[in-house]
């Protein structure tokens, strides 16, 4: 079975093509990519005039919720949400119910990816048992099982000895350590970010540095045990600058930011919207733009959505009271190629680079690529295309997004994951 | 002027001469205290319904009598009891409550923006009556109520609020009330009591309470919550009291016409002793009087304008 996207204008970071070319794809594999490809016989030809393609878009930071949580969100409905968003492939996080910290979690999972999912799912494994801070997982057989990565995820591993060792034990197997970089005291279970905004709503707020000081700690640990730390959500001007400072003395540190980080700031709490309640919290414009030059510097490796599906019962209420989480597979290309590619403030091929390539370097994951070989996860951009953000009809179980009724230009066309087409 | 709104939630964007409104109205409600009959038929078949998530006596029973002397129906809802603790939830209680039709509804909830939500939701008035540590609007009304009566003005005069500014909702609203009526405003308190960035709301802040209330027309003493120990806020009671309590040696030093106020309720001989508390200079108990009518008169601007 074969597949030729003609047209299109190709933007390939991983291998420096930016340019009209057509790309076809054989048996579940980039096969070719160039000008005048002639379609074989029987092959589906997609015309891509005017559009873009690009490597299969991942997102390394999702929750799928299931299983336990599936009123929430279900593998099913979670993966055809990032096909509708151009995602090709998630990494879904461990605070599922039963924890993903042993490998009968995996094998669930990933049987249940198989059968019910479009897209590709990586399962990410707890760094301890029950996210509880207090014991290692099995990271030898959750890594086995196929565990790409290892995280408490909305949880912070307080016991700083407990995460070094974390992190010594999970080098054999090139797997990096996600920290949810949140330091639960000086947070005090603020539900904002602490400034001018959460002084004139009263609501208690977490201060920047309740994310520094783990920033900091993590990265010395990193340092100490040469392990690859990954830091999920990066959100303060201090902890990009943190980042920066690890990387530049050589420490194996990464980070990623999310969407709503990028273009949001805590003004936008302030009707006491809970879809504008999250971890870490909405920062202020200073921080915005300090995450923002920090992706487009490379101190910031990649933009991951940290999908959070809520069932509406958990959303709407006493902002204080309310779950933390916003999703954001269906929402985060559209919002970016409006407010950052759009405006001129990133270029294309730096915003799929840092959803493509970026990624799949950091998880070690296959895709992020147009080379002839990789697998043939590609999505099609319509950057003409206007959107209005319309919960209602999102994929997802859920409909908790913070931006509801925005409006814009430039969205996803196609999905293919594997040389099949998931979404039209 | 006319009043507009629909709901009374923060003072934030209340314009002076909606606050002028209000007090001349709760001016003329006054003197139905002192009549034989306290009743007076302007609400006559209106419902109140006083929707209490967090213990109050004071503010409950003030928004009760105002109710009651405008004869509208005012019916008390308490959490403790009620559906709250079978688990409904907030709003769910709320359309329970407006699927019977009250006029007003008078919210106390701990969250910050409850009554936000509820103004939001819900077709009929909205009074915040107090959440968390946002807004006590009809408090400032009452404050500056009793400050006009003593004062005779409010433009000009320098007030001082004294204590745990970071979580009180009395002192936010009095910020924004009495900012708006052309006051200067002094914050004074332990730099862990204070909220960050709170200059920006326009207030001096001040870490010393002597020189914070130097030239003070109004002190407004805050109360001092004990759990605010446990939390790290303050060492002890006693320091705090030591340093920040004020009693009548401090009282030298400031104006001799000085108010001294409190939302209460007081915790004598912590923030404030008993000599104060109970001296020439104090007007605790007209803020008490003047709740009353200040919440007729907001009852009355909000429901019964609007059958007129």
């Amino acid at each position: 079975m074969s597949l030729l996207i003609k047209g299109g204008r190709v933007v390939d970071p991983a291998n420096g093509l930016d340019g009209v070319a057509d790309v076809l794809v054989s048996d579940g594999r980039i096969a070719k990519v160039g000008r005048g490809l002639k379609a074989p016989e029987g092959a589906h030809v997609v015309t891509a005039t005017g559009q873009v393609v690009c490597p299969g878009l991942i997102d390394i930071h999702v929750h799928l919720r299931e299983p336990g949580y599936e009123y929430k969100e279900t593998i099913a409905s979670g993966t055809r949400a990032a096909a509708a968003g151009g995602f090709t492939a998630v990494a879904c996080m461990a605070n599922t119910l039963p924890v993903n910290d042993n490998r009968s979690v995996t094998d669930y999972i990933l049987a249940k990816a198989r059968v019910e999912g479009v897209v590709r799912v990586y399962p990410i494994g707890a760094v301890t048992r029950g996210l509880k801070g207090k014991e290692l997982a099995e990271m030898a057989e959750l890594a086995e099982a196929g565990c790409v990565a290892f995280s408490d995820d909305g949880q912070c591993v307080m016991n700083a000895e407990i995460y070094r060792r974390a992190m010594e034990y999970a080098l054999p197997f090139g797997a990096p350590i996600i920290s949810h970089a949140e330091d639960e005291h000086l947070a005090h279970r603020g539900a904002m970010h602490e400034g001018f905004v959460s002084t004139e709503l009263g609501l208690l707020g977490q201060p920047a540095a309740a994310e520094e000081v783990m920033v900091a700690r993590d990265i010395l640990l990193a340092e100490l045990t040469g392990a690859h730390v990954h830091l999920a959500h990066l959100s303060t001007a201090g902890a990009v600058r943190l980042v920066r400072e690890g990387k530049a003395r050589g420490v194996r540190v990464t980070a990623e930011v999310t969407p709503h980080h990028l273009v949001l700031t805590d003004d936008a709490v302030r009707e006491y919207d809970p879809n504008t309640k999250m971890a870490p919290p909405l920062r202020t414009k200073r921080d915005v733009e300090a995450v923002l030059e920090g992706l487009l510097d490379g101190t910031i490796d990649c933009i991951a959505t940290d999908h959070a599906p809520h069932a509406l019962s958990e959303k709407e209420g006493e902002f204080s009271e309310c779950a933390n989480g916003v999703v954001g597979l269906e929402t985060a290309v559209p919002v970016l190629l409006d407010r950052l590619v759009r405006t001129g403030v990133m270029d294309l091929p730096t915003l799929v680079a840092r959803l493509s390539s970026g990624p799949a370097r950091l998880l070690n994951l296959p895709g992020g690529s147009l080379a002839p070989g990789a697998p043939a996860d590609i999505t099609v951009l319509d950057l003409e295309r206007a959107w209005t953000v319309e919960p209602s009809r999102f994929r997802s179980r859920a409909r908790n997004t913070p931006f509801a009724g925005w409006t814009g230009t430039g969205a996803v066309a196609l999905t293919v994951v594997g040389g099949k087409v998931v979404t039209a | 002027m006319a009043w507009t709104r629909k709901d009374l939630v923060s003072m934030q964007d209340i314009e002076a001469a909606e606050i002028g409104e209000v007090l001349d109205t709760a001016e003329s409600m006054k003197e139905i205290a002192t009549r034989e009959i306290k009743k007076v038929p302007t609400l006559r078949g209106k419902t109140v319904v006083n929707l209490f998530y967090e213990a109050s006596t004071r503010t409950r029973t003030s928004f009760e009598i105002a109710g009651k002397w405008l004869s509208a129906d005012v019916i008390n809802f308490s959490a403790s009891g009620s559906s709250a603790e079978k688990g409904e939830s907030f709003l769910d209680t709320a359309r329970n409550i407006e699927a019977m039709s009250p006029d007003v509804v008078v919210v106390r909830h701990k969250a910050a923006g409850g009554p936000a939500l509820l103004a939001r939701h819900l077709r009929c008035s909205v009074i915040n009556a107090g959440d968390g540590a946002h807004e006590h609007p009809t408090q400032a009304l009452l404050d500056l109520l009793t400050i006009r009566e003593k004062k005779g003005h409010l433009e000009g005069l320098n007030v001082t609020i004294v204590g745990d500014i970071a979580h009180s909702r009395v002192a936010r609203s009095n910020i924004y009330a009495m900012r708006r009526m052309g006051m200067t405003v002094t914050v004074a308190g332990p730099p862990t009591l204070i909220p960050p960035a709170c200059q920006e709301l326009g207030v001096k802040v001040s870490h010393r309470l002597e020189e914070s209330i130097a030239h003070a027309d109004v002190i407004m003493m805050l109360r001092l919550q004990h759990e605010r120990m446990t939390g790290g806020f303050i060492p002890s009671l006693r320091e705090y009291s030591r340093v920040w309590g004020l009693g009548l040696d401090r009282l030298q030093h400031c104006r001799p016409d000085v108010l001294i106020m409190h939302p209460g309720p007081v915790n004598r001989g912590i923030e404030i002793s008993p000599e104060v508390a109970d001296s020439q200079y104090s007007v605790i108990l007209d803020q008490v009087t003047n709740g009353v009518a200040v919440r007729m008169a907001v009852l009355y601007l909000l429901a019964g304008g609007k059958a007129a």
